[in-house]
């Protein structure tokens, strides 16, 4: 039936968007021989919706692909165009780097990249069949009926999936403009049974930067000293650009509300939900009408690229509408349309359906990661493309799973939220889904996982040199702060004001003060001089958090702390109320003899684990009565 | 998991006696007993029926299904002829019908607890109301178990939900074009919140005190009169009393229905400069005990009316002591020996307590007031962090603090520590 079989990979994944190349990427460093089959080899890491990567909670995951030595936080260094940190003015916990891109270069530098790792092959076809073989993945089959063997799928496949573009009152099966959807696939998998939902999407219309009147228009720059994304890289590799700031004013809200029964969304042709942080300008002039102006960031796409995304526009107007509303906003009177904005509707598969590892436990093997599992954005589907990558290849070579739990990373978070609680909009990350926000940063993502990393023996000799050189800096930095110290009213001679206390405070201890830095104590104490200028950050950022970072700590600890207590063999946990449905089953199937292991299984959350520690309490209390 | 059963009224003799059977089997097993069911919610009249063939009484029969009945599971209801003989003739039966069980002390509310019908505060209010002995008590844990603090709480965390909302918009848009600053609203919303915390804490005491009991002193020089007065009050000698100064080393205490308030009177020792250690000691403990009650009777006679140190607060009654040797008319007199003015000073007693009582919160217990009281300071820090540093995101923190010490007391989370308490106060069948 199959005309030819390739055998001689380990992995095969489908899809070069932000998470395939980074599944391929991370399943080669894992040791794993990967083919990634894509349905155009150009549109290998193509920025399909606006050329930026990072921002808060995103800039926060790109420094944690980095850490774990993954592609895109050097990639996005080698392409930026603009840099800028997000929240500076506030905490270190909830500053994110954002840079804008060069979209050719991102993609040339992604595809090169992938071209020259030697355990990589890239393949272009569409597939569309898996080959199952005893209950488990052995393959796919491409639209030439050649047959891939592995035994290790994951599926990348964004909005692919019986994507369907919606234009004005037009619509066309389409995976992104210009390219083909999948749609033998998506069958495919709801023959599995997988639960499969619809969202949706949208994208603005991009314009001719050279028919915009820049001159007029509000400039936004970079930051004077960028901040960069990976932790190996220094300064940005291309020429800086800023980018414009406009606004729309009433003409265009009366533009767009006369011809919003035209929108493909409002129109009623929609059944998919879209994310409500991300509306379309249609959503944002019906929702809010007594704002009667809404910001627009104009960002170029490129240094050799005259087109320009109007951040903030998102619509599904019909094309000539959008060219007369356009044209309502200053500095736009003249802009010409290069292509038109459009909304998207594609399938994903509930994520609740996952392990935590992003494998389908109904076909082992089988891995999906990014838009697919119903999130949006390029960090969020880098990761996890990069947790599919890494345990598909330990699965294949007999080694041990990896799971990140929400005390240790964003990614934790992520995933945790995506298959214990799947989502009912694209799911985007946001800081404030940490738990441990004031641990998790974007400055300490090193240390909190390129160890992990190293232990796994998938990082670089060079990221394992620069940390452990980073790492003894930090360790001498805090043990000569530690050593040093003073009273409340030594402090005060200093200038530094806090309570009368008598309590004498060491470096550390006061770098939690306000204005309290590692070069003002160097004032005081010059030995302190010797420490390097990141170091001294980085010490600072934790210092800002102690009393905090204590405290999650103890609440980790105190949910830890019947770690050890037996859990009955006969516990039924249908009969626990509050635990989801999914939960339950893994409990049920899993049977973990302690509440420490049931607290290790993916999926589990700190209210579950207290369910469950109730339950058995009351059992106990039942018995003495 | 077993389908239980148990007598959910008193046992003895009654008019009738109910019988409650919770689980899967528990349709079934009354149908093996009295036929079909009726429809839920409908009471039917049906002869019960032993295996054997005897015939056991003629009950009420309702159902209530699953999901919409106390324990959550599927309930049956005989309610049967009152008296002994009866109940366990029925009670027995059902034990011997296979999966069905007699139940643990507290099992249907446990039950009802782990299904999702009741949160831990109504859990608690209905150990209250079973236990409630006078009116104002009742009054107290039916609005426990109505969730009336469930509600409170629900607003709080509503609020500081919507404030965690507006601090995390300024931190997750940074790069958007926000509305103008959030942060104004969200220190509003901590301000009031802070507040009706505040005002829940202060009732949360009155609120302990009406399920407690209040306490009222009685203080007075020795031999003033004091046990006299008790003894009238409670009709018996509860107090040994005597000629002599210094009678009542201990403190004694005696519980009263005062309008349907829980009191108890104590009769401390003569408050007198004592030279016998031991004696000492009893009038130190007077001392400590009267400051802490809810309301002091002062009994003063002309001999001797220093009270050495403890003086009347507002509120307190001072009173004359032996009022039956005092000139006819004299105002404020009272004697427990011939009851002279008793009515008078109950009244006035009963009006105290019943302001007090008037200012219960529906927070009544001691983990109550601990959860409220823990989640004050982060919301303070919360304010002062908005307001001084600007540190947005430790102010976020501190909110999830508070929140989630709210949280414990409708027991969402870190339900553990009160469990052992409530349910070993649970008696059976309730």
């Amino acid at each position: 039936m199959f005309h030819v079989k390739q055998s001689g990979f380990d992995i095969i994944v489908i899809g070069g968007g932000h998470a395939g190349i980074e599944a391929a990427a991370a399943a080669a460093r894992a040791g794993g021989r990967v083919a990634l089959v894509t349905l155009r080899l150009d549109g290998t890491g193509v920025m399909s919706c606006n050329p930026a990567i990072g921002g808060v909670g995103k800039g926060h995951l790109v420094r944690e692909i980095d850490a774990l030595d993954g592609l895109m936080g050097r990639l996005a260094d080698q392409a930026g165009i603009q840099f800028r940190l997000l929240n500076r003015s506030k905490g270190p916990a909830v500053q994110g780097p954002r840079a804008q891109m060069d979209r050719e270069v991102y993609r040339l530098r992604a595809r090169a990249e992938l071209e020259s790792n030697r355990l990589i092959t890239m393949i272009e076809g569409e597939a569309a069949d898996l080959v199952i073989r005893n209950g488990r993945i052995g393959g796919i089959v491409l639209a030439d009926d050649s047959e891939l063997q592995a035994s290790a799928v994951i599926l990348t496949t964004g909005t692919f999936l019986r994507g369907m573009i919606r234009l004005g009152e037009e619509a066309r099966p389409a995976g992104r403009v210009g390219d083909r959807p999948s749609v033998r696939l998506a069958e495919r998998l709801e023959s599995l049974g997988l639960p499969l939902g619809r969202l949706k999407t949208g994208t603005p219309p991009r314009l001719d930067g050279r028919s915009i009147d820049w001159k007029n228009l509000e400039d936004q720059p970079g930051d004077p000293s960028p901040v960069m994304l990976s932790f190996l890289s220094k300064s940005p590799a291309l020429p800086q650009l800023s980018c414009g700031i406009t606004h729309t004013n009433p003409d265009t809200h009366q533009t767009i509300g006369a011809n919003l029964y035209r929108s493909a969304v409002y129109g009623g042709h929609f059944d998919g939900l879209g994310p409500r942080y991300c509306p379309s300008i249609e959503d944002k002039i019906v929702r809010f009408p007594q704002k009667t102006s809404h910001q627009i960031f104009l960002e170029p796409e490129g240094l050799d690229d005259h087109t320009v995304y109007p951040n903030g526009i998102s619509t599904s107007l019909p094309a000539e509408t959008q060219a007369e509303f356009v044209n309502t906003i200053a500095g736009l009177e003249n802009a010409e349309i290069l292509q038109p904005g459009y909304a998207i509707e594609y399938d994903y598969v509930d994520p609740k359906s996952l392990r935590a590892t992003l494998e389908l436990p109904e076909i082992p093997g089988l891995y999906l990661a990014g838009q697919i599992n119903g999130t949006t954005g390029y960090e969020e589907a880098a990761a996890q493309g990069m947790v599919a990558g890494i345990n598909a290849a330990r699965q294949t070579q007999g080694l041990e799973e990896v799971i990140f739990s929400r005390a240790e990373s964003y990614i934790g978070v992520m995933i945790d939220d995506l298959t214990s609680r799947g989502v009912s909009e694209p799911y985007r990350m946001f800081t404030s889904r940490a738990e441990y926000r004031l641990s998790l940063r974007a400055d300490n993502a090193d240390q909190r996982l390129t160890p992990v990393a190293m232990e796994l023996g998938i990082v670089s000799e060079d990221r394992k040199r620069l940390f452990e050189e980073k790492q003894q800096g930090l360790v001498a930095g805090r043990a000569q702060l530690t050593r040093l110290g003073m009273t409340p009213s030594e402090a005060g001679r200093h200038g530094i004001r806090m309570a009368a206390d008598g309590i004498r405070r060491n470096g550390i201890d006061l770098l939690a003060f306000p204005d309290v830095t590692v070069e003002r104590l160097a004032q005081i104490w010059p030995e302190l001089d010797s420490i390097e200028e990141n170091t001294a950050r980085q010490i600072e950022c934790d210092a800002i958090y102690g009393k905090y970072i204590l405290q999650q700590q103890r609440s980790i600890r105190e949910l830890l702390r019947d770690e050890g207590k037996r859990i009955p063999a006969d516990l039924d946990y249908r009969t626990i109320s509050g635990l989801s449905g999914e939960l339950m089953e893994k409990l049920q199937a899993a049977r973990p003899e302690t509440l420490g292991h049931a607290g290790r299984m993916e999926g589990m959350t700190p209210p579950a684990l207290a369910l469950i520690l109730a339950t058995i309490r009351l059992a106990e209390l039942q018995q003495a009565a | 998991m077993d389908t239980i059963f148990a007598l959910s009224t008193v046992r003895g003799k009654a008019g009738i006696s109910v019988v409650r059977i919770s689980g899967a089997e528990a349709r079934a097993a009354a149908s093996a007993l009295g036929g079909e069911v009726a429809k839920p919610r409908h009471a039917g009249l049906r002869g019960l029926v032993a295996a054997t063939g005897e015939r056991l009484d003629q009950a009420i029969v309702i159902r209530f299904p699953r999901g919409a009945s106390y324990t959550g599971e599927e309930v049956v209801e005989l309610h049967l002829h009152g008296g002994v003989a009866t109940a366990d003739a029925v009670l027995r039966e059902l034990a011997r019908m296979p999966g069905l069980r007699q139940a643990e002390p507290g099992e249907f509310t446990l039950r009802a607890l782990k299904n999702g019908k009741m949160s831990l505060t109504r859990v608690e209010g209905l150990v209250d109301l079973v236990n409630a002995e006078t009116e104002a008590q009742r009054r107290l844990a039916r609005r426990l178990l109505d969730g009336e603090l469930e509600d409170r709480a629900g607003s709080w965390r509503q609020d500081l939900t919507r404030c965690r909302a507006l601090l995390e918009a300024v931190m997750e848009f940074a790069d958007e074009d926000l509305p103008a600053d959030t942060t104004p609203e969200a220190v509003e919303l901590l301000v009031r919140t802070r507040d009706s915390i505040n005002r829940e804490i202060t009732g949360s005491k009155a609120g302990e005190r009406v399920r407690d009991g209040f306490e009222v002193a009685i203080v007075g020089a020795p031999n003033v009169g004091k046990s006299t007065l008790l003894n009238h009050l409670v009709g018996r000698e509860a107090a040994i009393t005597s000629e002599y100064a210094g009678t009542t080393r201990d403190i004694v205490e005696v519980q009263m229905d005062l309008s349907g308030l829980p009191v108890t009177l104590l009769d401390t020792a003569g408050i007198r400069t004592a030279s016998d250690p031991v004696e000492k000691i009893g009038v130190q403990r007077a001392f400590d005990r009267a400051q802490a009650a809810d309301l002091r009777i002062f009994l003063v006679d002309s001999k001797e009316t220093s009270s050495d140190g403890l003086l009347p607060v507002e509120g307190d009654l001072v009173l004359a002591a032996k009022g039956d040797l005092l000139p006819e008319g004299t105002a404020a007199a009272v004697s427990g020996k011939t009851g002279l003015g008793v009515g008078d000073m109950l009244a006035a007693v009963t009006g105290r307590l019943e302001s007090l009582a008037g200012l219960a919160g529906t927070a009544s217990r001691e983990r109550h007031r601990l959860a409220m009281t823990a989640a004050l300071d982060p919301l303070a820090d919360a304010i002062d962090e908005i307001e001084g540093r600007g540190r947005i995101e430790i102010a976020a923190e501190e909110v999830r603090l508070a929140t989630r010490h709210l949280e414990t007391m409708l027991g969402d989370i870190d339900i553990e520590d009160v469990l052992d308490d409530l349910f070993g106060s649970l008696c059976i069948g309730k």
